[in-house]
């Protein structure tokens, strides 16, 4: 689904992404972790089509196709998702709104007609109830005011409504405290599939006890340095980094 | 010698054409001599000039120089389907219309059963409202140039009066439009507002031009809420690209008064806004927003001045401002507290958006504290927008225009939250959606 080849990447000529290769197949779940720093988020933006980012070298597919030079809404358009780690305040638009305008404009981006209300309203229902979702919260203005966990729920909130084929979780487990993170794990558990793929980049192994990946990386410097699976996550929890860094040595 | 005629400069032949007004005008009345002693202060000072502080980034030159028709005494017709679109239709409304500056009687809807809203003219000629004009008119309008040539040429506008403790039950609208018969037309329509003690009402002020020739208002309304009474005024500016106005503003406020005015400016050449607060009694609360978008080459300046003269006062400014293409925005606000406005509260914030490079903004907050235990606090932003935000929007599969024109919804909702009528809210939310070229399928 997802294939990185030899990817460098940055800011104003610097490389942040230093030769990252990476295939994601749909149906798994993959784990990016790495220390502050290594380049985790930097991933996350580019293949999400983050403008200030220039791709120096290497591409991204999706579906086999080049996806480098799309836009962002037009990589969303073909069903790339990513969950923000700071995830923006829009005062004066309310969340149902906000989702509203997505997922018509990618109906549209599609040649097709805008969801029917009635239909946009049921799906926001069932969506919002299994994510454990206030009614109230929809009618607030997106983000603004929200607490940590409440933007970080309203992030797979969104996912959920827009049915990704693949969904990029960019520390998504900040600010969560553990019922919370219980909510969200059991929502995008839910949401797999074996036609769509997730990958979870996180600081810590803790996200990773519910939502379980088949493959796990190491991101230090912008590479890639290490995969495996999920015992890796185990490892780096109580090992830490260092042992990596000297096996590099 | 028609040739020196045309070369004749436009403060001249206003001169002149008071002289030719002087002739239909009551002689015994005493608005005679506010009259003379304003276009002897018009004749004085001329049109203001760059060289002018509270001008300095704005020049009246251009629209100066078309060879405007000063009276237009023909009544015009037109006709309500042509410009239906521009009353608040949805809702009933007493409305005012002006047409070329001449009251139009079918389009209006008047009333003097138990408040007036009527016109100047007649308030000007009965004698029944005498007391009335001779307590209000030219009470607190200042003796600038522009104010004073209105007060010399009035002749009509808007006469709203409402009695102590009268709640008006719908808004009342004052429209001014223009034909464009006339090549060029200057026009000047002089309000006058008396809201009586805790009476209320809401008013909606739009200028409009019905084509393409030169159009040029200077616009004053004076506005006087007595004890406890509350105003609420909305002044739609979203007129065609010949048109001009400098609109200049008055409110007189006693206290435990609310006044609030929005303005939305989004259409015209060069408009000018002078808005002018005066707190005279204790416990007023002011209120000034507004929304500013602009694009091609238009050029809006907003003047505002809050005087805080009476102690326990507040003041709420907020204007919000998005520039695109070569347009000009110019926000100075002025807030003055005497020595005796203590506890003032004056708040004042002013935040801009260059969409474009080549848009200008001149931003100029002045605040002159003459008392010491006050709180004031301005702020004044100019930005591009928030590029994680927008990268935000469009990873969600919105578009780079549309997520731009969310943004602007965004950037402008703390100003249209506070629309109080809510089908104006509605309409206000269309003018913008028009204005950004985007139709967001909702409204706010």
């Amino acid at each position: 689904m997802l294939k990185i080849k030899d990817l460098y990447a940055g800011l104003e000529g610097k490389d942040i992404l230093q030769g990252i290769n990476l295939e994601v197949k749909a149906g798994e779940v993959h784990a990016i972790m790495g220390p502050n720093g290594s380049g985790k988020s930097t991933l996350a933006s580019v293949v999400a089509g983050k403008e200030e980012y220039e791709v120096n070298r290497g591409y991204i597919t999706f579906e086999n196709q080049d996806i480098s030079e799309l836009d962002p809404e037009e990589r969303a358009h073909k069903g790339i998702f990513l969950s923000f780690q700071y995830p923006v305040e829009i005062p004066g638009v309310s969340v149902t709104n906000f989702i509203k305008t997505a997922i018509n404009e990618t109906r549209k981006a599609k040649g097709k007609e805008d969801m029917p209300a009635s239909e946009m309203l049921k799906m926001i229902k069932e969506k919002a109830d299994m994510l454990e979702i206030d009614r109230k919260f929809l009618s607030r203005s997106l983000n603004e005011g929200f607490s940590g966990g409440e933007k970080k729920r309203n992030e797979i909130f969104q996912m959920a409504m827009l049915e990704p084929k693949l969904a990029i979780l960019d520390e998504t487990d900040s600010g969560l405290d553990i019922d919370a993170l219980k909510i969200v794990a059991n929502g995008v558990n839910r949401l797999k599939s074996k036609d769509n793929a997730v990958v979870v980049i996180t600081h810590y192994q803790r996200l990773l006890d519910y939502i379980v990946p088949d493959f796990v990386h190491v991101l230090m410097n912008g590479k890639i340095v290490k995969s495996g699976t999920k015992e890796l996550a185990y490892e780096l929890e109580e090992k830490g980094y260092d042992w990596i860094k000297e096996e590099l040595v | 010698m028609n040739y020196e005629l045309k070369k004749m400069s436009f403060k001249d032949k206003l001169l002149s054409s008071y002289i030719a007004l002087e002739d239909y005008l009551e002689f015994d009345s005493p608005l005679h001599d506010v009259r003379n002693n304003a276009i002897k202060i018009f004749e004085e000072k001329g049109f203001p000039t760059k060289k002018e502080e509270a001008w300095k980034y704005t020049s009246l030159n251009s629209v100066l120089k078309p060879d405007y028709s000063v009276y237009s005494n023909k009544e015009r017709n037109i006709e309500l389907k042509n410009v239906r679109k521009y009353f608040l239709h949805e809702i009933d409304t007493y409305k005012l219309v002006f047409v070329d500056g001449v009251y139009n009687s079918f389009l209006s809807e008047t009333t003097h059963d138990s408040l007036d809203v009527c016109l100047m003219s007649s308030a000007l000629n009965k004698s029944k409202y005498k007391p009335v004009i001779e307590a209000y008119f030219n009470k607190v309008a200042k003796n600038d140039s522009l104010t004073a040539l209105n007060t010399a040429f009035t002749k009509e506008g808007a006469y709203i009066h409402i009695p102590a403790h009268k709640e008006v039950e719908k808004p009342i609208e004052i429209i001014n439009f223009s034909t464009g018969n006339e090549a060029a037309m200057f026009l000047q329509p002089r309000n006058l507002i008396v809201v009586g003690e805790n009476a209320h009402v809401q008013i909606i002020e739009r200028h409009q031009s019905l084509s393409s020739n030169e159009v040029l208002t200077n616009s004053v309304t004076e506005i006087f809420a007595e004890k406890r009474a509350y105003v609420d005024y909305y002044k739609i500016q979203n007129d065609e690209a010949t048109a001009s106005m400098i609109d200049n503003t008055y409110i007189s406020q006693e206290r435990d008064t609310v006044c609030r005015v929005h303005t939305f400016a989004f259409g015209g050449n060069l408009v000018r806004n002078n808005l002018n607060f005066y707190q005279k009694g204790e416990h007023c609360d002011s209120t000034l927003k507004g929304i500013t978008i602009l694009e091609g080459k238009q050029h809006v300046d907003h003047n505002t001045l809050v005087h805080h003269i009476a102690p326990n006062c507040e003041s709420h400014q907020d204007y919000k401002g998005l520039f695109a293409e070569s347009s000009i925005g110019v926000f100075n606000g002025k807030i003055i507290v005497e020595k005796d406005a203590q506890k003032t509260d004056a708040f004042q914030q002013n935040n801009n958006i260059l969409i474009d490079d080549k848009a200008t903004i001149n931003a100029k907050p002045q605040l002159e504290i003459f008392a010491d235990d006050v709180k004031c606090s301005h702020g004044c932003t100019i930005g591009q927008f928030d590029e994680e935000a927008l990268f935000y929007l469009r990873s969600r599969g919105i578009g780079l225009k549309e997520s731009r024109a969310l943004l602007m919804y965004a950037f402008a909702n703390t100003v249209l939250e506070s629309v109080k009528i809510p089908e104006l809210k509605v309409r206000i939310n269309k003018l913008i959606a028009n204005k950004i070229g985007v139709s967001l399928g909702f409204e706010l």
